[in-house]
C-alpha cells in the first residue's frame, strides 16, 4: 500500500468514513463551493470615504507611506517626491501592467522607467495593486505575466499605485473579486497580502524595517477610476 | 555539546535558570508579546466571537480531514502542483533528497517551517553534499550557532547581539574582520547582503505551510521579513513542507484564522506577507517557480485522530501559549529538548515521540491554565497534559515512588477519621518545632519545598478537631 | 432556596492541617451572610493531587466520597479557588461517560463556590466590619481567577476594611509557581517563579499580601520568609473576617502588634 492510501486509509477509519464518503462528502463539497463568508469585523464596513482613511490609517500603522493623489495624471511626481524624499535615484523597474500604461510617467522627466521583472541590485520598483483590504490597511498583489511578483521583494523600495476604487472593507470582498477574475476554485500563481514594508524582530525582539523584502513601502492611492 | 532531550528537562532546566544572557533575552519576551497580544485582542471587538469561529471551522476540517485533503489534492494537481504524501519524517526526508536530486541541487535555500524541524531537514541535507540555508534571520543566525529554535515563531529569542556579531564574524569570512557590528541595523545589514546572494544562487526553495486551502489547492505561509518569498520565486523549484492537519476548506474561512494568527503571535493587524501560492509560474509568467511540489507529513498524527487528543490539531502554531506560560517564560525553549518547547509542546510532543520519552514535559506545569485563555483555537492545553500523565501513569511509566505516594494518599484520604488521627500527629510535631519561628527552614523528604522556601508551621491542631471543639462548647452554653 | 441557607464548609486539606484560623474566617463570614454554616467531618482531600498526577480513579474514588457527603446540603463552599475549582469544573469531568455519577458531579458543582465569591455573588455582601492598618497587595490564584472567575470580589470586600490601601501586582494574573505537586516536582523552575512573584509584591511597597488560596500563600510566604522579607501574608476571608492569627510562616510578633493581628 502506498502511503497516500496509507494515511487516507487511517484518517478514514479512525473519523468513521463510509467508504463512499457518505453525508460527510456531501457537506464537504457544499462547503467548498458556497465558500461562505464567515464572521467579518465591522472596521471595514464603512462607506468609500471612510474605507480609504481606514486602509491609510492602519497601513500607515504597519510603517508604510501612503500618498493620495487625484488622478492618474498625478501619480508621476508622487513616485518623483517619494524618490527625492529618500534620496533616491530616478530610474525605477516597473510591472509591464496595463493601468500603469495609463499613467503619463513623461511628465515627470527625470523618471526613468523598465518595464521588466525585478533583478539584483534595482533599487526601486512600482506596481499596480489587485485590490486593498481596509481592515488591516493591506495591499492585494496577484503574479502574472504582466505584474511579476519579484518586484514585490527585491528591491528596496517598493512603490504601489492602488486605485481607491479597489479598496474592500474586507478581505472577502477580495476573495470574490478574485473569484471574478481567475474562476471558481482558481487563482493565480501568487497572491500576495503585503501589510507594510519587511521587518524583522529576531535580534533581541527590536523591530527592524527592511529584513529581506522592501526597508521602505510607498503606497499612491488614486482617486479617480482607472 | 550534549544533545538537547526531553529526558533529561529537569536538568536542562536548571541550567536554563543559571544562564544569565537567556534569562535576559526571556525578560524581553515577556513584557513584549504579552501587552501586545492584549492590546490587539482589545482593538478587535470580535476577537472572542473570532476565536469561537475559528476553533468551529477547525473542528468541521479535522472532521472531514480526508475528505479536504483529497479535495486539496485534487485542486493542487490541476494548477500543476505536485503532491507528495509520506508516513513519516525519513520518507518525506527521501521525497525532499529526490526532488533535489533531479534539479541538480547543491543549495537549498529555507523558509521557516517546523515541520522541516521535526524532519531534522537540515543534518541529512548536509549529509547528502546539499547545503540548506536558513532565510529567517532568526533561522539564520541559529543555523550558524549550530542550534535549534527555542520559540516556534522567534527562533533566536534566546541569543543576544554580541552573539549574533560573533556568529557573523566567525562565518562571514570575506568581510573586514573590524567591520563595526554592534548595533542592531548592522546586523540586519550584513545578514540581507550574504542572504540575498544565497536566494539568487539556490536551486530548491522550501518553505513550510500555515495553511492548505482545500478549495483553491493552494498553500500559504506568513512571514515578516519576505524571507519566504524569496525562497519560493526565484528557485527553480518550490518544495512546501506541511503537516497533515493545515488544510481548511475555503480561502473565507483561512480568512479567519488569519485575523487571529498574527494577532495573537506578535500584536500585529496582520503579519507583513501573507502569501497564498497555487502551483508553479503560468505560461507567460516572467518570475515564479517551474516546479511546485508540496509533502504532506502524517509523522505519528494519524494515530491521534479519533482520541481526546485530536483539539491539539486546531493548532495555529502563534505561539501565545509560549509567551504566556511561566514555565517557558523561565526556562526558554531548549530546556524541554524537543522540536516544539511550551505549552503545545507538551502536548504534541509525547504524541510524536512518545509518552515514554517525552513522559517529563506534560508533567512540567503548574496547571495556571494561562495557554489555554490565550490559545486563539482554545485548545485545553492542561487537560491534555493532565490526559497524557494519566496514560503514563496507567501504563506505570512514572517513578515506583510517585505511584506508592500516590496510593497511600488515595487510601488514606478516603478514610477521613483515621486520616485525622494520623494527620493530628504529624501537624502537632511540625507545629512545635515551627512554635518559634513560625516556620520550618528544613524538613524530611520535604527538600523540594525547602530547598527554596521555607515551610509555614502549622498553628497545631486541625479545624476539624478544633471545629468540633466548638460546636460542643456552643452546644453546652446553648443549653 | 432558604434566606437562612445551609453552607457545608469544604474546608480544604491544606486549611485543616495547617491554617485552622482561615476556616473559622469562612466561618464567620458565612455567619454574617445569614448562612448556617456546618463542616461535614467526613470529608479530607477533594482529589485534585491524584487527578493532577494521573491517577484517576483514586481521584473518582474520593470525589464519589466528597459528592456523597456534600450533595445534601444548599450549597458548598471552599476557602480556595483550586479546590473550588476541583469540585466545581473538574469533578464532571472526572465522571464522563459514567451517567449516574455525572449527574451527581454536576449537581454538587452547580452548587459549589469559592468563599468571597459566594458572599459576593450570591449572598450579596458588599462590605465587612473590619481593620487592618496595612498597604496590602492581592495575588489572584490561577484556579480562582480562570476557573472561578473571582477577580473583583475580594477586591470589592477589601475596600471596606478599614485602614486598609490596595496596591495592584505589575502582573497580578501570573501563577506564583506553587502548582501542588509541582512546585516539589520542579523546585527550580517553581522557585524562579515565585522570586518573581515575590519581586512584583515587594515592588508595590505594599507590607502586607494577601490571596484566596492558602497553596499560592504557603508558597509566597515561605519564599518571603526565606528571603527574609517583612511583608506578612493572610489569607483574604482571615483580613475580610478580622479573626486574630499571626501572619503566615512569621511567629506572633512579641506583645502582639501589627504583625500579629489582621
Amino acid at each position: 500500500m502506498n502511503s497516500r492510501e496509507a494515511i487516507l486509509g487511517d484518517l478514514r477509519q479512525k473519523l468513521n468514513r463510509p467508504a463512499d464518503g457518505g453525508a460527510g462528502a456531501q457537506a464537504v463539497a457544499e462547503r467548498l463551493s458556497a465558500h461562505r463568508r464567515n464572521l467579518i469585523p465591522q472596521r471595514g464596513q464603512l462607506d468609500r470615504a471612510g474605507r480609504i482613511d481606514l486602509f491609510e490609517d492602519y497601513a500607515a500603522g504597519a510603517d508604510a507611506t501612503v500618498a493620495r493623489v487625484s488622478s492618474a495624471e498625478a501619480v508621476p511626481a508622487a513616485v518623483a517626491d517619494f524618490l527625492k524624499a529618500h534620496n533616491l535615484p530616478a530610474n525605477l523597474v516597473r510591472a509591464p501592467d496595463a493601468d500603469l500604461d495609463t499613467v503619463p510617467w513623461e511628465s515627470q522627466p527625470t523618471l526613468t522607467l523598465e518595464a521588466r521583472k525585478a533583478e539584483e541590485p534595482d533599487a526601486a520598483s512600482v506596481t499596480a495593486a489587485f485590490g486593498a483590504v481596509a481592515e488591516t490597511g493591506t495591499l492585494v498583489l496577484v503574479s502574472g505575466d504582466d505584474s511579476p511578483t519579484t518586484l514585490n521583494f527585491l528591491p528596496e523600495n517598493h512603490i504601489v499605485v492602488l486605485w481607491a476604487d479597489r479598496i474592500s472593507g474586507d478581505y472577502e470582498a477580495q476573495w470574490s473579486a478574485l473569484r471574478d477574475r481567475y474562476g471558481e476554485g482558481a487563482l493565480p500563481r501568487t497572491v500576495n497580502l503585503v501589510t507594510g514594508p519587511s521587518r524583522s524582530a529576531d535580534i533581541e525582539q527590536t523591530i527592524q524595517l527592511g529584513a529581506h523584502g522592501p526597508r521602505r513601502l510607498h503606497i499612491v492611492i488614486v482617486d479617480e477610476r482607472p | 555539546m550534549t544533545e538537547l532531550s526531553p529526558a533529561r528537562f529537569s536538568e536542562q532546566a536548571a541550567a536554563a535558570l543559571k544562564d544569565a544572557a537567556l534569562q535576559r533575552a526571556l525578560g524581553n519576551m515577556r513584557i513584549g508579546f504579552i501587552e501586545k497580544r492584549r492590546k490587539a485582542a482589545d482593538k478587535l471587538p470580535e476577537f472572542e466571537a473570532l476565536r469561537d469561529e475559528g476553533v468551529a471551522i477547525k473542528n468541521h476540517t479535522l472532521a472531514h480531514l480526508d475528505l479536504y485533503l483529497e479535495a486539496y489534492e485534487k485542486k493542487a494537481v490541476e494548477a500543476g502542483g505536485q503532491v507528495h504524501w509520506a508516513r513519516d519524517a525519513g520518507e518525506a526526508r527521501q521525497i525532499v533528497l529526490r526532488i533535489c536530486r533531479d534539479a541538480g541541487a547543491r543549495t537549498v535555500t529555507k523558509g521557516k517551517s517546523m515541520i522541516g524541524e521535526e524532519m531534522h531537514l537540515n543534518p541529512f541535507l548536509e549529509a547528502n553534499d546539499i547545503e540548506p540555508v536558513e532565510t529567517d534571520l532568526g533561522e539564520y543566525i541559529i543555523q550558524l550557532r549550530h542550534e535549534t529554535p527555542s520559540h516556534i515563531i522567534a527562533p533566536a529569542i534566546h541569543v543576544n547581539k554580541d552573539q549574533v556579531a560573533d556568529a557573523f564574524r566567525e562565518h562571514h569570512t570575506a568581510l573586514p574582520p573590524d567591520r563595526p557590528l554592534d548595533e542592531g541595523p548592522d546586523l540586519l545589514a550584513e545578514a540581507r547582503t550574504e542572504l540575498r546572494e544565497r536566494f539568487i544562487e539556490a536551486d530548491v526553495g522550501i518553505t513550510g505551510a500555515n495553511f492548505l486551502i482545500a478549495e483553491t489547492g493552494s498553500s500559504i505561509i506568513v512571514t515578516n521579513e519576505g524571507n519566504g518569498d524569496l525562497t519560493q520565486i526565484l528557485p527553480r523549484v518550490h518544495i512546501v513542507l506541511a503537516s497533515l492537519e493545515k488544510v481548511v476548506p475555503t480561502l473565507e474561512d483561512a480568512t479567519t484564522l488569519m485575523r487571529l494568527l498574527a494577532r495573537s503571535a506578535t500584536g500585529q493587524e496582520m503579519s507583513v506577507y501573507t502569501t497564498v501560492s497555487t502551483g508553479p509560474r503560468r505560461a507567460g509568467d516572467p518570475d515564479g517557480p517551474e516546479e511546485y511540489h508540496v509533502i504532506l507529513l502524517d509523522n505519528g498524527r494519524s494515530a491521534l485522530y479519533g482520541t481526546e487528543f485530536q483539539e491539539v490539531f486546531r493548532c495555529i502554531r502563534c505561539g501565545a501559549c509560549l509567551n504566556h506560560c511561566p514555565v517557558y517564560g523561565a526556562i526558554g525553549g531548549h530546556a524541554y529538548g524537543t522540536v516544539y518547547p511550551g505549552p503545545i509542546g507538551k502536548v504534541l510532543s509525547p504524541a510524536l515521540m512518545g509518552i515514554d520519552k517525552a513522559g517529563k514535559l506534560p508533567n512540567a506545569s503548574s496547571f495556571c491554565g494561562r495557554c489555554e485563555e490565550v490559545c486563539p483555537m482554545r485548545i485545553p492545553l492542561p487537560k491534555l497534559m493532565r490526559h497524557w500523565r494519566e496514560e503514563e501513569y496507567d501504563r506505570k511509566l512514572n517513578p515506583a515512588a510517585v505511584r506508592w505516594g500516590l496510593g497511600l494518599w488515595a487510601w488514606a484520604v478516603r478514610r477521613p477519621a483515621l486520616y485525622r488521627f494520623g494527620a493530628r500527629f504529624a501537624i502537632a510535631g511540625m507545629a512545635f518545632l515551627g512554635r518559634r519561628r513560625g516556620h520550618l527552614k528544613a524538613l524530611p523528604m520535604a527538600g523540594g519545598w525547602t530547598a527554596h522556601r521555607n515551610l509555614p508551621a502549622p498553628q497545631g491542631g486541625t479545624f476539624h478537631d478544633l471545629w468540633r471543639k466548638r460546636k460542643s462548647t456552643r452546644r453546652r452554653t446553648d443549653r | 432556596m432558604p434566606d437562612s441557607p445551609t453552607v457545608a464548609l469544604f474546608v480544604t486539606c491544606l486549611v485543616d492541617l495547617f491554617r485552622p484560623s482561615v476556616g473559622f474566617a469562612a466561618v464567620k463570614l458565612l455567619e454574617q451572610a445569614g448562612c448556617t454554616v456546618e463542616a461535614p467531618s467526613a470529608q479530607a482531600c477533594c482529589g485534585q493531587p491524584g487527578y493532577n498526577s494521573g491517577d484517576r480513579k483514586s481521584a473518582q474514588a474520593i470525589a464519589k466520597g466528597v459528592i456523597a457527603a456534600f450533595e445534601g446540603y444548599d450549597y458548598v463552599v471552599a476557602p480556595s479557588g483550586s479546590c473550588g475549582g476541583m469540585i466545581a469544573k473538574h469533578y464532571p469531568e472526572l465522571f464522563a461517560g459514567d451517567p449516574a455519577w455525572q449527574a451527581r458531579a454536576e449537581a454538587l458543582a452547580a452548587k459549589t463556590h469559592e468563599l468571597i465569591s459566594y458572599l459576593v455573588d450570591v449572598r450579596g455582601m458588599t462590605a465587612v466590619e473590619s481593620r487592618l492598618d496595612a498597604v496590602c497587595t492581592y495575588h489572584d490564584s490561577c484556579s480562582s481567577l480562570r476557573e472561578m472567575k473571582v477577580k473583583a470580589q475580594p477586591r470589592r470586600l477589601l475596600q471596606s476594611v478599614e485602614g486598609l490601601a490596595l496596591r495592584e501586582l505589575e502582573t497580578p494574573e501570573v501563577c506564583c509557581g506553587f502548582g501542588g505537586a509541582f512546585c516539589v516536582k520542579y523546585p527550580d523552575i517553581s522557585n524562579a517563579m515565585v522570586a518573581d512573584k515575590t519581586a512584583d509584591i515587594a515592588q508595590t511597597g505594599a507590607d502586607t499580601v494577601l490571596a484566596g488560596d492558602l497553596g499560592c500563600l504557603m508558597n509566597i510566604a515561605g519564599k518571603l520568609s526565606r528571603d527574609g522579607s517583612a511583608i506578612r501574608a493572610w489569607h483574604v476571608a482571615e483580613v475580610l473576617a478580622g479573626v486574630e492569627a499571626p501572619p503566615i510562616a512569621q511567629a506572633e510578633t512579641p506583645g502582639g502588634g501589627s504583625g500579629g493581628r489582621p
